[in-house]
């Protein structure tokens, strides 16, 4: 055993020995400096993209890391460039150095054993995120193991317009009522855009008597039967949605416009302060405001990982960690920027910084935390594939 | 090598240069497309690709899709395109539509598809001129109009574009035939002055435009831009669903791409034949109806009608443009306002700094692939002139091959072969497969005048003991100023519009105007829209600003050089 | 050595056609003409002398200027000077630049400005040198074109149909104008003309091609 384990010492990866440890911050430091960091990002959002460049802005005078946010149209894209330079080879110095990531990709890198890590809990900033209150360690149900590092909360809201719809609705039953009465108001993101996805998974979780059932893998055996209510549903739904369903936004930003135009009334977002800051940017009228179900709505956190052939790990965890630092998770939550939720618990950090995110005006179309009630799980990741290839063959191939 | 030498080779590596890429694509596609893909462990041949691809419950809408809005649009746009020159040309009104579609031409795709969407979507700039006075709508119909299933949007967004790029292919093909002295007998003979020209002059033209209507009909049947933005999504059109298959995390999509890339090459080779066939079908028809000696008596009519249709294609994309500068500047602007509540350059502000950066990305590139193309171009149109090294009629077949072949053929086959080979995307790849479409363009637009040129200028200069180097840099490139900036100008156009070969062989890292406009379609913020569609207008537009501008400027002392 | 210019058993032909023959020797200060109908290839065989002949023509025999055999050298390096019926000249370049185009190279800035200068005035336009060519009258851009090309220092001058484009007066005058010049030079000419005014007014000999048949 011992001659094994010297023979794997000395024939182990190059890789391997050059990755820097989390955990030894100041040589992290040292190593990041001068390092150009790809971050593979939507691209969709204007918003976000502004943020990224702050961030680029803020790393590079902090830590002299070059940050170079590449616009993706889907993430997917970032992972399919991983796993192709791992079959092609390329293991040291990948095009792909971060990816803000969601819970299937997450769960599909993590399985092909292509990220990088444990690394996020050993990040100096882990110790001021809220464990305990947030999702912060599962991803989709799937556990995290420090393979990527939170860096915003997430929660479904539903934004309309006070000017056509006064009031909230507290189910998906009520909600489909208030579509069939006014035809032509309401539409979705079409899946498999992320938010399109999640908006079937709400309607699910909230219509079933008991959604735990989804915590656990779809088997071929009760998927059937747990997601029949959910096709009743938007077969009765979908000759009420905006141009019949014959037509979806394209994403979830892509209906503000719409909202703006008097098209829709109501639409959906996963994030809580996007409506204020739509506002803010002359994209909403200041009449929209958001609400959430009776029994609460699809939560989670949006997540950076670092692919394990990365040639810059270091100033890919620098990024990451800044993420998580308050002056970041302040400047993410002010709905002027971005109006993301923050994954800090603002007993960890410093009286001085709290001072800074009470300071914050939510804006007059974000919910406080406790108006947002209380967060539902994640069903597991292989419900959204699935769910995601039955919508296509109903709902995605009109004839 | 000495130069006399590289003049030789120089057309041989020119063809390698703009046709290796297609044919190492389409070899990077067959492979996948039946099952073979070593870089992901995959070892063909199958034909699981296939089955899986015509298990797709979508594949007969979008293959309809692609056929019916390639053909419709060039169907429609070549109409236009003949009928307006049939009955107007040599008119006040003609040359004023000419002048008003040149620039036109090149305006991005992306962004004339950008501009048609703001104006005809129910809540956009039309229904906004009309609301509430005429229509009585306070808020915008519920009505499918972009992104329609038919795709009816995304085809008027192809024909807009492409009869101006036809109107001047057309032209260009009348400065070459006797067309106005035959116009002008059939006109004597007591045709109408449209029936005449269609019977006496198109078929002659016809003949020399072939070639680039066979190019509009493979675009058009293959397009990724304009379908992302006007076109339908339930389900897509067979180019976009490649692309969505090339980019999905799950290898085997990637070889279903693969076959869907195949499939849609062979529908392009079929429409190409279809058309080839309807071009004798309706010769012969032609031949009949001239034999009827019909005089033409609905002329006048069918004339309005053509001059109606061209300056509405000059107007979408002109109106189009506009409208993206109102979204670029609007601070809230609700339905049915006309113009935005205030003006601001807060846009500008925000998404300034971005543009800039991938003006930047898309300059670099341009100015970099059409330097190159240039010098190729030259260097085979001087080897011709000195060596006789002429491209026959087939060679010139070989010139339209990298248009005629669908992107969505041959660029993700190069993606895949490159990734497999463990060649790096980025910038320098982007530049090849940008020299590739920039090339064929560049060679097409300078050769004419450069022919054209008077050859005894150069035997006078020879006789004056000049060496032929000085013969071309001293006399033929100062003298051909203008046309080389204009050839210039095409380049960079050309090489600024490329959405897929960027988006697929930069591998997302190489963000340019066009790039990062399109990817802007699915976040729908018309805003940052605008502000990119017009500096991608502006980075294509100014380019032939300067070619007119600058030899004014340099030869505005020398009159033998003002026309031409 | 042979002064002058030397056309040794030169023969003409398009692929297989044969196109002319022609076997003579002009001295210098003489002026040959040559007559004969269109498309009877008086130009090609100016093209070949020149150095210019189109590809899908071919050639037979010797060309030979003051001894030397040319028949393959390099258009630029054979001295043959050539006038066609169009001035031809730069018209991205002033009167000056034209003429400084054709003039040898060597000389200081001073030197050649004035070569130019003289040249201008040997043919009455002094003080056009910054004049554009496309501003001269169709007389004044003929004697431009002359003096560029006699700058040039050939050893023999061709002419291809050189006053077809003049008017009658003007005609007389530039014809003169240049024989006179040539013949100052000590040049062997080379006329191609189908005017027969124009070869009585060269005082030489004429030689008339007859299509082949």
């Amino acid at each position: 055993m011992k001659h094994l384990s010297i023979l794997a010492a000395l024939i182990a990866p190059v890789a391997a020995l050059a990755d820097p440890n989390p955990a030894d911050w100041d040589v992290v430091l040292a190593d990041a400096k001068g390092e150009t960091v790809y971050w593979h990002a939507w691209g969709g959002s204007t918003t976000t993209n502004d943020f990224l460049a702050w961030v680029g802005s803020r790393v590079a005078e902090d830590y002299g890391v070059t940050l170079e946010h590449v616009k993706l149209t889907s993430t997917a894209d970032a992972v399919t460039r991983v796993l192709f330079e791992k079959e092609a080879g390329e293991n040291d110095d990948g095009a792909v150095d971060m990816i803000w990531i969601n819970g299937a990709n997450f769960a599909a890198m993590k399985e092909a054993d292509l990220l990088f890590g444990p690394y996020a809990e050993q990040l100096p900033n882990w110790t001021v995120v809220d464990v305990d209150g947030k999702t912060v360690q599962t991803d989709f149900t799937v556990p995290t193991d420090g393979y990527e590092s939170p860096w915003a909360m997430a929660q479904v809201v539903f934004v309309h317009d006070t000017a056509d719809m006064p009031e909230k609705v507290g189910s998906m039953q009520a909600l489909l009522e208030w579509a069939q009465a006014n035809p032509g108001r309401f539409s979705y993101p079409q899946p498999p855009d992320f938010l399109g996805i999640t908006f079937l998974k709400q309607v699910l979780v909230d219509i079933l008597p008991d959604p735990s059932v989804l915590a656990a893998e779809a088997t071929d055996e009760n998927y059937a039967d747990v997601t029949a209510p959910l096709w009743d549903y938007l077969d009765a739904l979908t000759p009420n949605l905006w141009r019949e369903g014959k037509a979806y936004p394209a994403t979830g930003t892509a209906m503000f416009p719409l909202i703006a135009d008097d098209e829709l009334g109501l639409s959906i977002s996963f994030s809580p302060g996007a409506a204020s800051t739509a506002i803010a940017n002359f994209e909403l009228p200041d009449t929209v405001r958001t609400f959430v179900l009776d029994k609460g709505t699809i939560g989670n956190a949006s997540f950076v990982t670092i692919p394990y052939n990365s040639g810059s790990k270091a100033g890919a965890m620098v990024v990451a960690n800044f993420l998580m630092s308050p002056e970041a998770q302040a400047r993410a939550q002010d709905p002027a920027i971005l109006g993301y939720g923050t994954v800090l618990d603002m007993d960890a950090i410093t009286a001085d910084e709290r001072v800074v995110f009470d300071a914050l005006e939510l804006g007059v179309a974000t919910l406080s935390p406790a108006e947002l009630g209380t967060v539902q799980a994640e069903p597991h990741p292989s419900w959204a594939t699935r769910l995601a290839d039955d919508w296509a063959g109903r709902y995605g191939v009109a004839e | 090598m000495k130069p006399r030498r590289l003049l030789h080779v120089l057309p041989a590596v020119t063809l390698l240069v703009m046709l290796g890429p297609v044919i190492a694509g389409l070899y990077g596609t067959v492979l996948p497309a039946f099952g073979h893909l070593p870089a992901a462990g995959l070892i063909g041949p199958t034909i699981t690709p296939f089955t899986d691809l015509f298990d797709w419950a979508g594949l007969p809408r979008a293959v309809m899709l692609s056929l019916g809005v390639g053909m419709g649009a060039t169907v429609i746009a070549l109409t236009i395109v003949a009928l307006l020159t049939a009955g107007w040309s040599g008119t006040r009104a003609f040359r004023f539509l000419e002048r008003l579609l040149s620039p036109l031409l090149s305006v991005p795709h992306a962004a004339a598809a950008f501009g048609l969407a703001f104006l005809v979507t129910p809540s956009g700039w039309i229904a906004r001129g009309l609301s509430p006075a005429i229509t009585g709508w306070d808020r915008p119909p519920d009505l499918l109009i972009v992104q329609d299933p038919w795709g009816i949007t995304m085809m008027v967004g192809l024909i807009v574009k492409e009869v101006p790029f036809l109107l001047l292919i057309t032209l260009a093909a009348l400065g070459q035939a006797d067309t106005q002295r035959s116009a002008a007998v059939a006109q004597a003979l007591g045709y109408g002055r449209l029936t005449g020209w269609l019977k006496t002059v198109f078929p002659r033209v016809y003949a020399q435009i072939r070639l680039p209507v066979y190019v509009v009909l493979a675009y058009s049947m293959s397009v990724v831009d304009v379908a992302v933005i006007l076109g339908p999504n339930t389900p897509p059109s067979l180019s976009v669903y490649i692309v969505r298959l090339m980019l999905d995390p799950d290898i085997a999509m990637r070889l279903q791409g693969a076959a869907a890339a195949l499939l849609q090459l062979g529908l392009v080779i079929a429409a190409l034949i279809a058309w080839r066939l309807g071009e004798h079908v309706v010769g012969a028809f032609g031949r009949r109806w001239i034999a009827t000696g019909a005089r033409g008596k609905i002329d006048p009519i069918v004339e309005v009608s053509a001059l109606v249709a061209g300056s509405a294609a000059a107007f979408a994309v002109l109106a189009g443009i506009i409208v993206l500068g109102v979204w670029s500047f609007a601070g809230f602007w609700s339905f049915p306002d006309f113009l935005p509540d205030q003006f601001m350059l807060r846009n500008w502000m925000r998404f300034g700094p971005g543009t800039l950066a991938a003006l930047g990305e898309t300059a670099l590139i341009a100015i970099f692939v059409t330097i190159a193309a240039l010098a190729l171009t030259i260097g085979c149109l001087e080897a011709e002139y000195r060596h006789g090294l002429r491209l026959t009629q087939r060679g010139m077949f070989l010139l339209y091959l990298p248009l005629l072949v669908p992107q969505t053929a041959f660029l993700p086959g190069l993606q895949t072969l490159m990734l497999n080979i463990g060649l790096d995307v980025g910038r320098l790849p982007v530049m090849f497969t940008h020299l590739v479409f920039v090339l064929p363009y560049v060679f097409l637009s300078l050769a004419d005048p450069f022919r054209a040129w008077d050859a005894r200028m150069g035997t006078i200069a020879a006789a004056l003991r000049a060496s032929p180097d000085r013969v071309l840099w001293r006399v033929r490139m100062p003298m051909l100023l203008r046309p080389v900036l204009t050839a210039m100008a095409v380049g960079l156009s050309v090489s600024v519009g490329q959405y897929l070969a960027t988006l697929l062989i930069g591998g997302g890292r190489v963000a340019t105007l066009t790039t990062e406009a399109v990817a802007l379609a699915s976040g729908g913020d018309r805003r940052a829209i605008g502000v990119y569609g017009l500096m991608q207008t502006g980075a294509a537009l100014i380019p032939f600003t300067l070619a007119l501008i600058v030899p004014a400027i340099v030869w505005r002392n020398r009159k033998g050089l003002r026309h031409g | 050595m042979d002064k002058g210019l030397i056309l040794a058993n030169v023969a003409i032909s398009k692929g297989s056609t044969p196109l002319l023959s022609v076997s003579t020797h002009v001295a210098p200060g003489d002026v040959l003409s040559i007559m004969g109908p269109s498309g009877v290839g008086k130009s090609t065989l100016l093209a070949f002398i020149t150095g210019t002949l189109a590809p899908d023509f071919t050639a037979t025999g010797a060309i030979e200027l003051d001894g030397a055999d040319i028949t393959n050298a390099p258009a630029h390096q054979r001295r043959v000077g050539i006038l066609f019926q169009d001035d031809l000249l730069f018209p991205h370049l002033s009167v000056g630049e034209n003429l400084a185009f054709g003039l040898r190279p060597g000389g200081s800035r001073g030197e050649r400005q004035a070569k130019i200068a003289d040249a201008l005035t040997e043919v009455g336009l002094e003080g056009f040198a910054d004049r554009d060519p496309a501003t001269l009258s169709g007389g004044q851009k003929a004697r431009v074109a002359l003096m560029r090309m006699l700058l040039s220092d050939p050893c023999a001058l061709l002419l291809d149909e050189p006053f077809s484009r003049l008017d009658t007066a003007l005609r007389a005058q530039v014809r003169a104008l240049v024989f006179a010049r040539a013949k100052a030079r000590a040049l062997p000419v080379l006329m191609v003309t189908h005017d027969a005014e124009d070869a009585a007014a060269a005082d030489g000999e004429i030689i008339t091609l007859a299509p082949i048949t």
